[in-house]
C-alpha cells in the first residue's frame, strides 16, 4: 500500500463534477417544462435556475472550506432531487399557482440552514450536549400544533401544522432531528448498561424492565402522535427511527423484537379504536370498491387515481409535461411519486428511487466510517429514517402498505420537511466528513490550538481501525477531538 | 456497532426492494388492468380531443368530431341529439362514455386492430389520429316517425327491426335528453346537464342506454305468445285443442282468484279455441296451460325466446337481461303466465320473440351496425346476419303467426291492420297496479313473408290511451316501412 493510497483525499473536484451533473438534470428537467407550456426560457426560469445552481455552488464552496472530506456523492444526489422535485412542482402549478416560487424560496432557506449548520457547528459531536435539551425540544415541537393559538388547526384530518404568520410549518419534520439527536446522545451514554444487564430467553437477551424506559418513552411519543395528531406516518417514522438506534446501541435483536410487537401492537389496537387508522387500512385494502372510492374524506380515491397515472406512465413515462398527473389530488405533495411515475416511467421513477438509495447508503457508510458511538448512531439513525419516510411514502402511494400523510423528502412540496431533510443532509455531510478524514485521537489540551495540531500520518479512515477505537474507547470524551 | 449499522442498511436496502418491486407492479404488470377500469379517466381524456370517427344514418352524421377550440382540437357534437340520445349515448370527459360511443370507442377512436395500418400511416405522416365511422342500420324516416308517435310528456318506447336479419331499423324512447350538454367542455354547464338529466324518470344514462335496452318492464298478455308456444311444443295441445276458459280461476288454499281479461269478449264463452284466446286475450286458458304445463316448462320456453339471458354482444350496446323468475307458487305461475307479476321483459327482448315467430323460429342476432368505415372511406367492418338461437320449430311459429294474424283481423289488435297487407300481431296490457297499464303491442308483416316487426309499448296508461296509442301507432309504422 502507498501513501497516497492511504492518505484520505478530499474528493471535492468529483462533487464539483457530480454537481455539474445534478444542476444540469434539474435545469433541464425545468427547461423541458418550460418549452412544453411555451412559455419559452423567460427571465422566471433563468432566475429559477441561477439561484439553484448560485445555491448549490455556495454549498460547495462551504463544505470545500468547512468539511473538505465530506462525502461527495451526497450533495449531488440532494440538489438532482430537489432540482426534480422544483421542476415538478412547477408544471404542476396551475396558472396563478405559486407553489414552484414558494418550493424555491424554501429550498434557498433550507440550503442556507444546513450550510449555517455545517458552518458553526464545525463538529457533529458537540451535538452529544444537547441530548437532554433535544428531549425538551421534541416534546416542545411535538406539543407546539395542539397548542391553541399557534396550531393551524386541524388540516386534511391531522393536528400537526403551526401558524408562522402567513406560513404554516410542520414542527414535527425537524422533531425527526431532535428526537434522533437524544436517542443518540443518550444511548452513546447507558448502551453498556443497557446491553449487559438483562435475562436471556432462548437465544436472545431481553433487558431489564427499567432500562425499557426510554422504549416506553419513545412508544408513548409514537401512540402520542398518532392518537393527538393524528399522524400515523410520523409516528411510525419516529418509533422505526428509535428501533434502528436502539438496535444499532446495543446490537440486540432483542429489541427489534420488542419494538416491532410494540407498534404492531398499538397498530392492531389504534385500527380499532380510532376511525383515522381504520378508514387509512379500510382505503388500502378495499380501494377499488365502490363505497371505497367514493368517500370523502378517508377514501381511496387519491390513491387509486395514483395508481391510474402510474399505470397510464408505464415503462417509459409520457415525457415531462405530456401526462395528466393533475387528476391526482395533491399531485405536488404527497403524491409527487405517482406525478413523476407517470411522466418519468418506471425507468426515471427507479433513478429517482435508486438515488435515495445511494443517499441513505452514503449515510450508512458514514455511519461506519466515524470513530465516535455518537456520531454512528446519529448518522446511522438519519439514514434510516431518510430511507423509512421513503418506504412509508412510496409504498403508501404504490398501494403496498396503507398510505399515511408523510411527505418525500426533497420532492414533495412543503417546507418543512425540506427544511428538516437539508438539516439531515448537513449533519450526515458532517459525519462523513470525521469518517472520512484524517483521524487525531490525541485529546485536546488546554491552550492548545486547533491549527498546531498535526493529523496522525497513516491512520486510515475505515472499518478496521474504527472498530479498535470504539471498543476501546467506547464512551471517549469524543467532543475535544478537532480537525483540521 | 458497526455490524448492527450493517444490518440496519440491509433492513433498508430490503425495504427499498419492496418499493421497487410495487413500482414494477403498479407501472408493468398490474398497468393494464388499472388502464381498463371503469373508473380511469385517463383514457377518455387521451382520445377527447382527438378527431373521433362519426356515426352516421342513412348517410349523415348523427355524431361527429368538429373541430373545436385552442385547448382541444376536436369537440364531439351529436345532431338530433334527443331523437338519437339512446342509441349514441355521450363522450363525456366526467361522465364517461356510453351507448354506441362506448360499444364502438375501439372503432370510433381509431385504436382497433382492424385501423393498425392506417394509424402507422397517420404517424408517418404526421396526421392527427382519426377513427372510424360508423354506419348504423337505422332507417332515418322510420326513426323519426317513431318518436314523433310517442307523444311528449309519454314514457315509451318503439323497436322496429327486420327480423329476418336482425337489423334494428329504429330505436326510440321517450323521454330523451340532449347529450350535447353532457358532452360538453364546460365542466360546470356538463354537471349541470347530467343533474337535471338524471332526475327525469325513464332516461337511462349510465349504464343502461335508453329504454328500448334498458327498460324492464312487465310484458302483459304479450307473454301468451311464450305460453302459446309451449303449449305447442309439449305435444299436448295442437290448432285444435279446445282451452277452459272460466270468468276466474280459483288456487287452493288461498283466497286469490285470477280474473278474465275484462276488455274483450272472453266473457262469452266458457272454453276457448287457441285462436279465440289469443283474439281476445282471455287470460284463465294461457294460466291452465301453465298450470298444466309446469312453471319449467314456460321458463324453458322464455329462455328460448332470450328472457334471462343475454340478446348476444353483437348489439354492443348495454342493456338488461329480461326476467322469468322461477320458483313461482300456483298463482304466482298463473300471474306470470299472462307476464304479470314478477314477469320483466325490456321492449327489445320482446321485438326479438315477435321476430323468432316471425323468422320461422329462428331468431337473429340484434344489430345496429350497417358497416364501419376507415378514414379513407375503405369498408373495414359489414357485419353479416347471425341466427342467435332457436326459439321454436318452423311449425309452431306458422301456428302462432296463423293465430297473429286473426288477433289484427279479427280481434282485439285491429287497430293495426293494414289494407291490403296481412298484419300479424299481440297486444298486451300489464297492469300496474295504480289503474295504470304498460300498453303493449308486437307484431310483423306481411304474415306471409315478414319484412318488418314493430314492438311498441307504453308505460302509466289508461286502457282507451293505450289502445290508442299503441296498435293504431304500430299501423303507421308498418304502412311506412312497407311503403303503403
Amino acid at each position: 500500500m502507498s501513501h497516497a493510497d492511504t492518505m484520505p483525499k478530499p474528493r471535492r473536484n468529483v462533487e464539483l463534477l457530480l454537481l455539474v451533473l445534478a444542476l444540469s438534470v434539474s435545469i433541464g428537467a425545468n427547461a423541458l417544462i418550460s418549452i412544453d407550456e411555451q412559455t419559452s426560457l423567460d427571465t422566471d426560469f433563468w432566475f429559477q435556475s441561477s439561484l439553484l445552481a448560485a445555491a448549490s455552488l455556495v454549498f460547495h464552496v462551504v463544505l470545500r472550506l468547512r468539511a473538505k472530506y465530506a462525502d461527495p456523492v451526497m450533495l449531488p444526489l440532494v440538489v438532482a432531487l430537489n432540482g426534480l422535485g422544483l421542476a415538478m412542482i412547477h408544471r404542476l402549478d396551475a396558472p396563478g399557482d405559486d407553489t414552484g416560487n414558494n418550493q424555491l424560496r424554501w429550498t434557498v432557506i433550507a440550503m442556507a440552514v444546513a450550510i449555517a449548520v455545517i458552518w458553526f457547528l464545525k463538529d457533529h459531536r458537540v451535538l452529544r450536549r444537547f441530548t437532554y435539551i433535544s428531549l425538551a425540544v421534541s416534546a416542545l415541537l411535538l406539543i407546539l400544533p395542539l397548542v391553541p393559538g399557534i396550531s393551524a388547526g386541524e388540516i386534511l384530518g391531522a393536528r400537526v401544522w403551526i401558524r408562522l404568520g402567513p406560513m404554516t410549518f410542520q414542527p414535527g419534520e425537524v422533531a425527526k432531528i431532535t428526537l434522533a439527536i437524544f436517542f443518540a446522545g443518550y444511548l452513546s451514554s447507558n448502551r453498556d448498561l443497557i446491553m449487559l444487564a438483562g435475562r436471556k430467553i432462548g437465544p436472545m437477551q431481553f433487558p431489564r424492565f427499567k432500562d425499557m424506559g426510554p422504549m416506553i418513552t419513545a412508544w408513548l411519543v409514537s401512540i402520542g402522535v398518532l392518537i393527538f395528531q393524528r399522524d400515523l406516518g410520523s409516528s411510525v417514522l419516529f418509533f422505526g427511527l428509535f428501533i434502528v438506534m436502539i438496535y444499532v446501541a446495543t446490537s440486540r435483536i432483542s429489541w427489534v423484537v420488542i419494538g416491532l410487537t410494540l407498534i404492531l401492537g398499538g397498530g392492531f389496537v389504534a385500527s380499532k379504536v380510532f376511525s383515522h387508522v381504520a378508514l387509512r387500512i379500510d382505503s388500502w385494502l378495499n380501494a377499488f370498491t365502490e363505497e371505497v372510492f367514493g368517500r370523502s374524506p378517508g377514501g381511496s380515491g387519491q390513491i387509486v387515481e395514483g395508481l391510474f397515472g402510474m399505470a397510464s406512465g408505464g415503462l417509459v413515462g409520457t415525457g415531462l409535461g405530456q401526462g395528466r398527473p393533475n387528476l391526482v389530488p395533491f399531485a405536488n405533495s404527497d403524491m409527487i411519486i405517482a406525478s413523476f411515475g407517470e411522466e418519468l416511467g418506471l425507468i426515471g421513477l427507479f433513478a429517482i428511487v435508486m438515488m435515495y438509495l445511494l443517499l441513505f447508503t452514503r449515510g450508512f457508510r458514514a455511519a461506519l466510517g466515524t470513530r465516535d458511538a455518537f456520531g454512528k448512531l446519529l448518522a446511522c439513525g438519519l439514514s434510516f429514517a431518510v430511507a423509512l419516510q421513503c418506504f412509508v411514502v412510496i409504498g403508501g402511494v404504490t398501494r403496498l402498505i396503507p398510505l399515511t400523510g408523510l411527505t418525500t423528502p426533497f420532492l414533495a412540496a412543503g417546507g418543512s420537511s425540506l427544511l428538516a431533510n437539508w438539516i439531515i443532509v448537513g449533519l450526515l455531510l458532517m459525519i462523513s466528513h470525521t469518517a472520512r478524514g484524517p483521524v487525531d485521537t490525541s485529546p485536546m489540551q488546554p491552550g492548545r490550538t486547533p491549527e498546531a495540531q498535526k493529523p496522525a500520518p497513516v491512520t486510515a479512515a475505515g472499518s478496521r481501525q474504527d472498530r479498535n477505537t470504539t471498543q476501546t474507547l467506547p464512551d471517549a470524551p469524543t467532543e475535544a477531538v478537532k480537525h483540521l | 456497532m458497526n455490524q448492527a449499522i450493517r444490518h440496519s442498511w440491509i433492513a433498508a436496502i430490503a425495504m427499498f426492494a419492496l418499493i421497487f418491486g410495487a413500482i414494477s407492479y403498479v407501472q408493468v404488470v398490474g398497468a393494464d388492468e388499472l388502464k381498463a377500469n371503469p373508473w380511469n379517466r385517463r383514457a377518455i381524456l387521451q382520445n377527447y380531443c382527438n378527431d373521433r370517427g362519426a356515426i352516421l344514418v342513412g348517410g349523415s352524421a348523427i355524431a361527429e368530431s368538429v373541430p373545436g377550440n385552442e385547448s382541444c382540437k376536436f369537440q364531439r357534437r351529436y345532431n338530433q341529439p334527443e331523437l338519437y340520445a339512446g342509441l349514441t349515448g355521450y363522450f363525456s370527459r366526467s361522465y364517461g362514455v356510453t351507448g354506441l360511443e362506448s360499444a364502438m370507442d375501439a372503432q370510433l377512436a381509431g385504436s382497433s386492430d382492424q385501423l393498425f395500418f392506417d394509424r402507422i400511416g397517420q404517424l408517418f405522416l404526421g396526421n392527427q389520429p382519426k377513427g372510424a365511422s360508423v354506419e348504423l342500420t337505422i332507417d332515418p324516416k322510420i326513426q323519426k316517425l317513431a318518436y314523433d308517435l310517442i307523444p311528449d310528456g309519454q314514457r315509451g318506447s318503439i323497436v322496429v327491426t327486420d327480423p329476418k336479419t336482425g337489423n334494428i331499423l329504429a330505436m326510440v324512447s321517450k323521454p330523451s335528453y340532449d347529450p350535447n350538454l353532457i358532452a360538453t367542455q364546460d365542466v360546470a354547464k356538463e354537471q349541470a346537464a347530467y343533474n337535471a338529466a338524471i332526475k327525469v324518470p325513464g332516461v337511462n344514462l349510465n349504464p343502461s342506454v335508453s329504454g328500448p335496452t334498458g327498460a324492464l318492464l312487465a310484458p302483459g298478455s304479450v307473454f301468451k305468445l311464450v305460453d302459446t308456444a309451449a303449449a305447442l311444443n309439449s305435444g299436448k295441445y295442437n290448432a285444435d285443442s279446445v282451452l277452459p276458459n272460466p270468468a276466474q280461476m280459483s288456487f287452493p288454499g288461498i283466497q286469490y282468484q285470477l280474473p278474465n281479461y275484462a276488455g274483450g269478449n272472453c266473457y262469452t264463452r266458457n272454453t276457448a279455441s287457441f285462436a279465440f284466446a289469443l283474439q281476445q286475450s282471455c287470460n284463465t286458458p294461457f294460466a291452465s296451460i301453465a298450470r298444466d304445463l309446469g312453471e319449467k316448462a314456460i321458463a324453458e320456453q322464455a329462455s328460448k325466446f332470450g328472457f334471462n339471458s343475454d340478446l348476444g354482444d353483437q348489439l354492443k350496446l348495454d342493456y338488461a337481461p329480461s326476467i322469468f323468475p322461477s320458483d313461482l307458487d300456483a298463482a304466482g305461475l298463473a300471474q306470470s303466465a299472462i307476464g304479470q307479476r314478477d314477469v320483466r321483459a325490456t321492449p327489445l327482448q320482446i321485438a326479438l320473440m315477435t321476430s323468432a315467430i316471425a323468422n320461422s323460429g329462428v331468431q337473429m342476432a340484434p344489430n345496429l351496425i350497417k358497416a364501419v368505415r376507415s378514414p379513407d372511406l375503405r369498408v373495414i367492418d359489414q357485419p353479416k346476419p347471425v341466427a342467435l338461437r332457436t326459439s321454436t320449430t318452423p311449425e309452431i311459429a306458422g301456428q302462432i303467426t296463423e293465430w297473429m294474424t286473426s288477433v289484427v283481423s279479427e280481434g282485439i289488435g285491429s287497430g293495426a291492420a293494414v289494407p291490403g297487407v296481412e298484419v300479424a300481431g299481440k297486444t298486451g296490457t300489464a297492469e300496474l297496479g295504480d289503474g295504470l297499464n304498460n300498453s303493449w303491442f308486437t307484431g310483423f308483416a306481411p304474415a306471409n313473408d315478414p319484412q318488418v316487426s314493430v314492438t311498441v309499448v307504453m308505460q302509466g296508461v289508461d286502457i282507451t290511451a293505450g289502445a290508442q296509442l299503441t296498435s293504431p301507432n304500430a299501423k303507421r309504422i308498418f304502412e311506412a316501412v312497407l311503403n303503403k
